[in-house]
């Protein structure tokens, strides 16, 4: 050491310390550990950061400071979905992961991380009752790679190659799983037909080499799939596995796609109980019937219970661990690592917070302001829905009417406040409400957009400039 | 008895918390809520009517979902004592998960985020309000490139085995867009590299190389120049591997790796021990990626959530996943990623909690606090080093009486030999004292394996305490083996019985599945 | 129920330097340098693990230095089911063996080396249990624990568990004449189950066994998916290549070298002379597994794939096949060939890709030991 540095994170900085603990292990300096880096790979120099605020009082005020130029969807009036929602998150969720036990903790056994085995087991059972299915995973990344993951089981089970999307998906969650399946698979994109899936076309299309139909549901612009049974039934005659991706926020009042015949269902739980954390706090969650062709595909680790020696204790371990071992790995399969078990507690609280009662008034609130909204924005001149279908929290609509772009659409609004949804074309724009957005909200958003629709009948359109919006948040 | 206070045992006497707690949905009382949601307004329904009862045929769920109903209190206190029945790292010497990095997570940085500035911004903003995240974003990007040597970093992966992936497919698409995709199609590794490097190659369709280490432990540079071909698609290593030892010939790694085309990938999930000391670009390295979560101290979230930090040459940076952050003067704004990036890896940014969490840690310790941090966790890793193979029966296999970096991989084998008590089951007794070790270790090539890697969290005080444990129940294991073999005994559970686990007709991975497969079981 | 068998002479030639004990002669002169069993000891050891747990626990067994005597030591109660002759021999550990199982011991302890496994081998019905006590010279065989504290800790886990999972070992042991004679030929005597432990935590990486029959599973496939149209396969003993004829769907001789030519077997259990005749017939390549634990992939218990055979061959000779861990299980130790001939040995050196899957290999040092004078017969 050449230059003592004690640190509070570092308690052997201390120089008295430092100089026993050297002593006893016979080393003259710390120099000595590194004698396999030769001197040419040596830095040799300092690393080139800023200077650090070493007081934590500094540190602090220096990176809320940061933080404090953001301006928060509480500040401002926000209809932004596409992939990250807005919704109301019960204190006792942050209370319960912000405890150290569970914060802090990693890969302890069954023994000393009692506790965390518990609330995942929990976490996918509560899952379960949502989703009306037996096997739930703790979480993967998030839904995008829960997505990768069940089309590549379904890759694997039939040993066939083709995969038909039925619906309209994310382009960011197109992109992110195209990519990780492309070795083994092949996306066909099926053109849905008035926002749902065009089961006709889907069946004429499937065949001995199709190994899954994939359906979005709610779409990525929030319309509900309302066929899944036949779409299943044609998927199940020619021996494809049918992969549901979608989000269990609506599951209290709708039918869970298990019923209607999804074998993997999957996606994201950050609508459970997570903060929007500006698209940071998403986890992914795979769902099968308790059938162990389909449980021994997946690479994700389950937590089961267990009998301990004492009559009366609930234990836990892992199901079918070998499974995930790397002995059993062949070409195509994935593997276990840290992925976002604490969003899966944090879901986990919310559902048992939320009881059933909770998860039908919350679907119902969605529905009834979904709709409520919906109306609200078509009933401006020259603004239309994109499509007939039932929708879940979002939807799309089409301002060209209104010689109005999406893109003008947002800038004008941002600077009255209000952030009016999710450009997806130059007339497209995807409107998101959820629980947090009320009547009176909604009306605002309604009567901000007649006022545009007013100023441009008044003048000429193109007083509004576009700005680019990132490739992969447009359709 | 009375005052003073007689001294304390010389190992601490533990017992964690046992609550009983049954499993949350025996605790469920009909009509009871835990939570009310917003109610939906007069002009809300009078607009829309009964939009249940309107949906299509078929999708109104006929029966509830059978979760529990529970006051909001009974809620808070079931999990909270599953809390105290959990053994975070704030709570014990937390070196016994060699090759997590289980660092101090400070609690300042949990102040810092817990703001609605941070858990209240939607990623589609107008960047103009997301001035500070984006800001911190960049900023987190920079200081990693520079610890790394690299050019441009991704900060989008939510975990280590994530980031492992992205650098593969980053390799992938390198190599597509140079129409060498067809050509190339093997991955070197080595057996002492995380094995997910090899599971992400395998996933993206390579065929993988394994290779052994030569006669002194060491990765064998011979066996690499034997395999490396036009075919090689890139060699995917890390260093120091998860023995604790540094491979000296790296440059020379990476460079017959570029001399058949092929690319170097660097994995540094141990990278804990070389902060400031040796970076991967100065190896030569194309790609490398940091674990944050283990290295940059953000919590590990009883598993997640991560961070991954990719970070590439100037040749690749065209292939890091999108959106990228860019600067432009002193703002900030979000790039769509370009034509030849391998496109989203997640949503948005990645785990931005964790990234303001990482660049607090690397913002209260500098270029000199890191590279404390570096040589403190080597420091403390050969000083426990010491004391472990002072303890009768343990051993470090592999470059024997060699200097390690930041861990070092243990092995019981000759305490199991003479007393038939193994790794694991010594692992379980830890948790008697409140310590603990994981043996969970691929490949299983030191026979009953244990990895301590003490970060520098952890004082002179507490290594000792650790040694002195395990040093406890290894006589123990001599002298009263059916103690150890029968723990845990101050657990909140006590030995658990695995065998239903692997048995499908037995098992019960939900509550649902449970009371199916077991209709008569009491609370099913 | 557990049983025990002592072989009181087991490890009696080894202090002596007589490597092995096998045959009277070999006893005799051992005793006569006052070499003294180890056998009964080791066996001791292992049952007093037992008896901290259960002491009043019976253990069935032979009378006298065969058993009786180490269950009495080690404070456990014997159940005396065999009487040996005097004086005893191998044939004694089969009937006491075949004695144990038919008054229905579960798990049969021994106490021995590879000699001693094969005679009990001999004396078990098919689906009988047994576990080996370190005690021989030769231990080839992955039949033994450990040690004996381990041992006696799986014995007492199986009747604190009444039963544990087990898995089928190869029973391996070479001709100790060669072995004296510096030449280890480990030969398969057939197979015995054992039992194992399955980890009571998470982390259940630890090779267990049924990882292990996944890792030969897909080590074989790696070789059956690399086999092309036209091409002869002479494949080798063991139990991966065993693996590699189910994956192919063809039946294998356990112990021979059997020639497959597009999915048929052309000859089994082919001699030297065979094999000649069959490489001259077109292309052809020799499939190999790891034989034993000392690493050898040619020269030991697969003669057959002689010198001639591989020099005919021609290129690219050799196709090894093994799980992963059988590299590992090696502890950094390299590869052996030791075909004869000092040139095609040395053809065969330096490092071998070896098929641990369809779409991974390892690369392993391979050495030739007999031209660099030494002779690996640890």
């Amino acid at each position: 050491m050449t230059d003592p540095h004690v640190h509070p994170y570092i308690p052997n900085t201390a120089p008295e310390v430092r100089a026993e603990m050297l002593a006893a292990v016979g080393a003259a300096s710390v120099d000595e550990f590194y004698a396999d880096v030769p001197d040419g790979l040596r830095l040799g120099r300092a690393l080139d950061l800023p200077e650090p605020f070493a007081a934590e009082q500094d540190l602090e005020r220096h990176v809320s400071g940061l933080l404090a130029r953001n301006v928060p969807t509480t500040e401002r009036l926000s209809f932004l979905g596409q992939g990250t929602y807005q919704h109301a998150v019960p204190a006792v969720v942050d209370e319960v992961i912000g405890r150290s036990e569970f914060l802090t903790a990693y890969a302890g056994e069954p023994y000393e991380d009692h506790g965390r085995f518990q609330a995942l087991f929990q976490y996918q059972s509560l899952m379960g009752e949502l989703l009306s299915m037996d096997v739930v995973n703790v979480p993967t990344y998030d839904g995008f790679q829960a997505t990768g993951t069940a089309l590549a089981m379904a890759g694997r089970m039939t040993g066939r190659r083709r995969v038909l999307v039925a619906s309209d998906v994310l382009p960011a969650k197109l992109s992110k799983v195209r990519d990780y399946v492309r070795v083994h698979l092949d996306l066909e994109p099926v053109v849905p037909v008035d926002g749902t899936a065009d089961v006709a076309a889907v069946t004429e299309r499937l065949g001995d080499d199709v190994a899954a139909v994939w359906v979005e549901t709610p779409s990525r612009t929030g319309a509900i799939e309302h066929r899944l049974q036949a779409l299943a039934d044609a998927a199940h005659a020619a021996g494809a596995v049918l992969v549901v991706g979608t989000d269990p926020v609506g599951y209290g009042v709708l039918t869970p796609p298990a019923e209607q015949g999804a074998d993997i269902v999957c996606g994201d739980i950050q609508s459970l109980g997570l903060h929007q954390w500006y698209g940071g706090a998403h986890a992914g969650f795979i769902a099968v019937h308790d059938d162990p062709r389909f449980v021994m595909e997946m690479p994700s680790r389950l937590f089961g219970l267990a009998t301990t020696d004492v009559p009366g204790e609930v234990g836990f371990g892992d199901v079918a661990y070998d499974r995930t071992s790397f002995a059993h790995r062949e070409e195509g399969k994935e593997w276990v690592g840290t992925a976002a078990a604490l969003w899966g507690i944090a879901a986990g609280v919310h559902l048992a917070l939320m009881g059933p009662q909770g998860m039908r008034d919350l679907g119902e609130v969605l529905l009834a302001r979904t709709a409520y909204a919906q109306r609200a924005l078509a009933a401006i001149p020259g603004i239309r829905l994109t499509d007939g279908a039932a929708h879940l929290r979002e939807f799309a609509i089409d301002v060209a009417g209104a010689g109005l772009t999406a893109n003008g659409i947002v800038d004008a609004l941002r600077a009255e406040g209000i952030e009016p949804g999710v450009p997806a074309g130059e007339h497209e724009l995807v409107v998101c409400v959820t629980e947090m957005t009320s009547q009176r909200d909604i009306d605002r958003l309604a009567a901000a957009i007649t006022g545009l629709v007013a100023a441009s009948a008044a003048e000429s359109a193109d007083t509004l400039d576009t700005v680019a919006i990132p490739e992969e948040h447009r359709a | 008895m009375s005052l003073p206070i007689a001294p304390k045992p010389a190992i601490r006497r533990f017992h964690q918390a046992r609550w009983d707690e049954p499993v949350i949905f025996e605790l469920s009382t009909p009509g009871e809520r835990g939570v009310l949601v917003t109610p939906i307004e007069p002009g809300v329904r009078d607009a829309v009517g009964d939009v249940v009862a309107d949906l299509p045929e078929g999708l109104a769920r006929r029966t509830p979902p059978a979760l529990p109903e529970m006051g909001q209190m009974r809620v808070l206190k079931h999990y909270l004592r599953l809390s105290q029945e959990n053994l975070g790292a704030d709570l014990n010497v937390d070196v016994g998960q060699g090759t997590c990095t289980m660092k101090y997570a400070p609690k300042v940085n949990e102040r810092i985020i817990t703001t609605p500035k941070l858990a209240a911004m939607h990623p589609l903003q107008d960047p103009a309000d997301a001035q500070g995240a984006l800001e911190i974003i960049w900023r987190t990007e920079r200081m990693m490139a520079e610890i790394s040597g690299m050019d441009e970093v991704s900060l989008h992966t939510q975990g280590g085995s994530a980031a492992i992936w992205a650098n593969i497919a980053m390799i992938r698409a390198f190599h597509e867009a140079n129409g060498e995709g067809e050509q190339r199609r093997e991955v070197v590794t080595t057996i002492f590299s995380h094995p997910s490097n090899a599971a992400a190659a395998k996933a993206a369709g390579y065929d993988v190389i394994t290779l052994h280490p030569d006669a002194d432990g060491y990765p064998d540079l011979a066996a690499l120049k034997r395999v490396l071909s036009s075919r090689t698609a890139a060699i995917m290593v890390t260093n120091p591997e998860d023995t604790g030892i540094y491979n000296p010939a790296i440059r020379e790694w990476v460079d017959a790796a570029h001399g058949v085309g092929a690319l170097a990938s660097y994995d540094q999930a141990n990278a804990n021990g070389i902060l400031g000391i040796t970076r991967a670009r100065d190896a030569g390295f194309d790609v490398c990626h940091f674990n944050v979560h283990k290295t940059f101290g953000t919590p590990h979230g009883s598993g997640g959530p991560g961070t991954g930090a990719n970070a590439v040459s100037a040749a690749l940076a065209p292939f890091l996943p999108g959106p990228r952050v860019v600067r432009e003067g002193d703002r900030y704004s979000v790039r769509e990623a370009g034509p030849l990036s391998i496109g989203a890896i997640g949503p948005f940014h990645g785990v931005v909690p964790n990234i303001v969490r990482a660049y607090a840690w690397i913002m209260a310790l500098g270029a000199d606090g890191l590279r404390a941090v570096a040589e403190t966790a080597v420091l403390n890793n050969n000083y426990l080093m010491k004391r472990i193979l002072e303890i009768p029966g343990a051993s470090a296999p592999y470059a024997t009486g060699r200097r390690r970096i930041e861990q070092v991989r243990y092995s019981w084998q000759e305490l199991f030999e003479q007393t038939g008590v193994g790794s694991e089951e010594i692992g379980v007794r830890a948790s008697d004292f409140g310590m603990h070790y994981w043996t969970s270790h691929h490949p299983y090539v030191v026979p009953q394996p244990f990895t301590l890697e003490p970060t520098e969290s952890y004082s002179k005080a507490e290594l000792d305490e650790y040694a002195d444990v395990l040093a406890e129940i290894a006589r123990e294991a001599r002298e009263t083996p059916e103690v150890v073999r029968t723990a845990p005994h101050n657990q909140t559970v006590h030995h658990t019985h695995h065998d239903d686990l692997d048995d499908p007709d037995r098992w019960a991975i939900t509550w649902r599945a449970y009371r199916r497969k077991y209709p008569d079981a009491v609370g099913a | 129920m557990i049983g025990l068998i002592v072989n009181p002479v087991a490890g009696i030639g080894g202090p002596a330097g007589l490597a092995g004990s096998d045959g009277a002669d070999v006893q005799r002169r051992a005793a006569e340098r006052g070499a003294r069993s180890r056998a009964a000891e080791r066996a001791e050891r292992a049952l007093a693990v037992v008896a901290a747990g259960r002491p009043d626990e019976h253990v069935v067994t032979a009378a006298g230095p065969m058993g009786e005597d180490a269950v009495r030591s080690a404070g456990l109660r014997p159940i005396v089911v065999w009487h040996p002759r005097d004086p005893s021999s191998s044939s004694d550990t089969t009937d006491a063996a075949r004695a144990l199982a038919d008054v229905g011991v579960e798990l049969v302890l021994f106490a021995g080396g590879d000699g001693t496994a094969r005679d009990v081998a001999a004396g078990l019905p098919e689906a009988a249990v047994a576990l080996g006590i370190p005690a021989g010279v030769k231990m080839y065989s992955p039949v033994f624990a450990v040690g004996p504290g381990a041992a006696g800790a799986l014995a007492a886990a199986w009747l604190d568990e009444r039963g544990l999972p087990t898995a089928e070992r190869e029973v391996l042991d070479v001709d100790e004449e060669q072995l004296r004679r510096a030449r280890v030929e480990p030969r398969l005597h057939g197979t015995l189950r054992v039992p194992y432990r399955a980890g009571r935590t998470q982390a259940r990486k630890a090779a267990t066994p049924s990882d292990e029959q996944a890792a030969v599973r897909t080590a074989a496939r790696g070789a059956a998916s690399r086999l092309r149209p036209g091409v002869r396969y002479l494949l080798g003993p063991g139990g991966t290549m065993a693996e590699v004829a189910r994956e192919l769907g063809v039946e294998k001789t356990p112990l021979g070298v059997d020639v497959v030519l597009d999915g048929r077997v052309v000859v089994a259990g082919a001699s030297e002379r065979e094999l000649l005749d069959e490489v001259a017939n077109g292309p052809a390549q020799a499939v190999v597994s790891i034989i034993g634990g000392q690493g050898f992939l040619l020269g030991r218990g697969n003669q057959q794939l002689s010198a001639r055979v591989v020099e005919a061959i021609g290129d690219d000779p050799v196709m090894v096949v093994a799980p992963e861990q059988k590299l590992i299980d090696l502890g950094g130790r390299p590869l052996l060939v030791d075909t004869g001939d000092a040139a095609v040995d040395a053809r065969l050196t330096g490092f071998a890709s070896v098929v641990t899957g369809p779409t991974t290999t390892s690369i392993y040092p391979v050495h030739a030991p007999e031209n660099e004078g030494a002779v690996h017969a640890t």
